[in-house]
């Protein structure tokens, strides 16, 4: 079981949803965020030139068995590249444990639903 | 009932009418000050900005009332005498009442320009105190000695401005009596409260803090725009006639051209100088335009008054950048270059390019002259009384919020409510 946390560009936060949902991941969390990075608008307001140094960006989270763990990566790096400098990151953080809140269930069964993979 | 009015009655009651519209739009300059300053300012300032707004018409049309319009068109000197609610004194043929009406959106245009560049580090209370000496006392006494009939337009031969100029003053609408009032108030007062926190690094570079809301800031330009057209037309206090009405559509049409040559001017300007076309500035610049052409708009030529709005959209664009970066002055909005600048500049320039009486048009420089002493007797006066008035106030009570209620918003500490909520 992992968890799989992309940071991906604003623009492309539906295309990555729709690969993700081509290759059957069907639950995730996303969450808008702002980092610090090399990548740097420059702006001007009332003659004073700055730049903004937080850049937005949108974080994905995913919690897969180990089996899908390189379908999701396949499908948000098809995604997600331009190829310019900014695409992001993916990272995969091991996880210890996963509870269905609504009948208890543990493990690897609380991820997905059993009778509609069937 | 009588119906058989007079033609003169009836153009009477045409220029009353013309009076009155043109009052209600410059009140509605009242909003658009309030939306260009919460425009250009930060979220949790606005509700305290808007306040500000509401609060400098709703006492100052009281003060005036009671106060200021006495000491403005009352018999005196320096001053004229308060006058308690009894309006006999004063002789028009206009409805006193209406006059009355029309004058005070003007006192409040003034009086309203000081809070942009005081805004977002101001405690509410010393703004309210600002407020009442601004509309009872402060433009009052300069509009005495101007529009009031006193010293500096007193055009009989032995007057002070007839025996050293050989003419009067001109300020048709208020560049001087009201813009720069207002500007170099504000002006004062932002360098007595000193910068907000974060506006200037460690080693005094100016640094930008965004207003949140720059469509908010556009409506209110156009919306001041819209006022204008009362602002200065409606100076002419009638309408009727040939003579009036082909005066209000020349300065009609003086006003608008000022204001797009100082928002074309402005954004070619800023262009140029910051490699972008600025909205912040260009917004900035159609005001500028207008400022500047108030003081002249019956007196120049439509050539003249897009000579005007463009000489101060780009003297704009360095005065703000002049008052950010040498002077160290904190003026989120612009107001001192806007109003206060540009107020003297259109002045002056009136006594070069007016079509009768100019220097540019051979007359001499008398009435050029007269215009730059107008400007800086009431320039003087307005930064001596801005001086004094916060100077006082910041040592009898401290002008300015607590530094942690400036980085968590005037708007919980000082209104317990904020603008913006889920």
């Amino acid at each position: 079981m992992k968890k799989i946390e992309a940071i991906i560009r604003r623009t492309k936060f539906e295309d990555v949803k729709e690969a993700l949902l081509e290759a059957d991941i069907e639950w995730f969390s996303y969450y808008e965020v702002r980092g610090v990075g090399k990548s740097r608008q420059g702006r001007i307001y009332r003659g004073v030139v700055y730049d903004t140094s937080s850049i937005e960006r949108i974080l994905v989270s995913i919690v897969v068995r180990d089996k899908n763990v390189e379908r999701t990566i396949q499908a948000i790096l098809s995604a997600a590249q331009t190829g310019e400098i900014g695409d992001g990151r993916i990272f995969i953080i091991p996880v210890q444990d996963s509870i269905r809140i609504r009948t208890g269930e543990r493990g690897n069964i609380a991820l997905y639903n059993a009778e509609h993979e069937e | 009932m009588d119906t058989t009015y007079t033609i003169t009655d009836l153009a009477l009651s045409l220029d009353t009418v013309w009076m009155l519209l043109a009052a209600m739009l410059v009140f509605f300059m009242q909003p658009g000050f309030a939306l260009v300053e919460a425009g250009f300012t930060r979220t949790k300032n606005t509700a305290n900005i808007l306040m500000k707004n509401l609060l400098d018409f709703s006492l100052g049309s009281l003060l005036f009332w009671a106060i200021g319009f006495g000491i403005m068109f009352g018999s005196g000197g320096f001053m004229g005498m308060p006058h308690l609610f009894n309006f006999r004194f004063l002789d028009s043929e206009l409805p006193i009442e209406g006059f009355l009406v029309f004058q005070t959106v003007f006192c409040a245009t003034a009086s309203t320009i000081v809070s942009g560049a005081m805004a977002e580090r101001t405690k509410f209370s010393m703004y309210i105190a600002y407020s009442i000496l601004i509309s009872a006392l402060i433009y009052p006494i300069s509009g005495h000695w101007t529009w009031g009939g006193g010293w500096l337009m007193n055009e009989e031969e032995t007057g002070f401005m007839m025996n050293t100029f050989g003419t009067v003053f001109h300020d048709f609408a208020g560049s001087t009596i009201v813009h720069s009032v207002g500007g170099w108030v504000a002006l004062v007062g932002a360098a007595i409260i000193s910068p907000r926190i974060g506006k200037y690094s460690k080693d005094g570079k100016s640094r930008a803090i965004p207003g949140h809301n720059l469509t908010i800031a556009a409506l209110g330009v156009f919306i001041l725009w819209f006022g204008w057209f009362g602002f200065n037309p409606g100076s002419q206090l009638a309408a009727s006639g040939e003579e009036n009405r082909v005066a209000i559509s020349h300065v009609f049409l003086t006003t608008n051209l000022s204001a797009c040559a100082g928002g074309v001017f402005s954004l070619i300007t800023a262009w140029i100088r910051y490699k972008k076309p600025s909205l912040s500035l260009s917004l900035n610049g159609v005001l500028a335009g207008l400022v500047g052409i108030t003081a002249g708009c019956d007196l120049v030529s439509p050539v003249g008054a897009a000579l005007i709005g463009a000489i101060s959209g780009v003297v704009m664009i360095f005065a703000v950048d002049f008052i950010d970066k040498v002077l160290k002055i904190d003026d989120p909005v612009g107001a001192s270059a806007v109003h206060g600048v540009c107020g003297f500049l259109g002045t002056i320039l009136t006594g070069l390019l007016a079509l009768e009486e100019g220097w540019m048009y051979g007359a001499g420089p008398n009435f050029f002259l007269a215009q730059l002493f107008g400007t800086t007797v009431i320039g003087c006066w307005a930064a001596g009384m801005g001086f004094v008035v916060f100077k006082g106030l910041d040592i009898v009570h401290g002008l300015r919020v607590p530094a942690r209620v400036e980085e968590e918003g005037l708007d919980i500490y000082e209104h317990g409510e904020t603008a913006y909520n889920n």
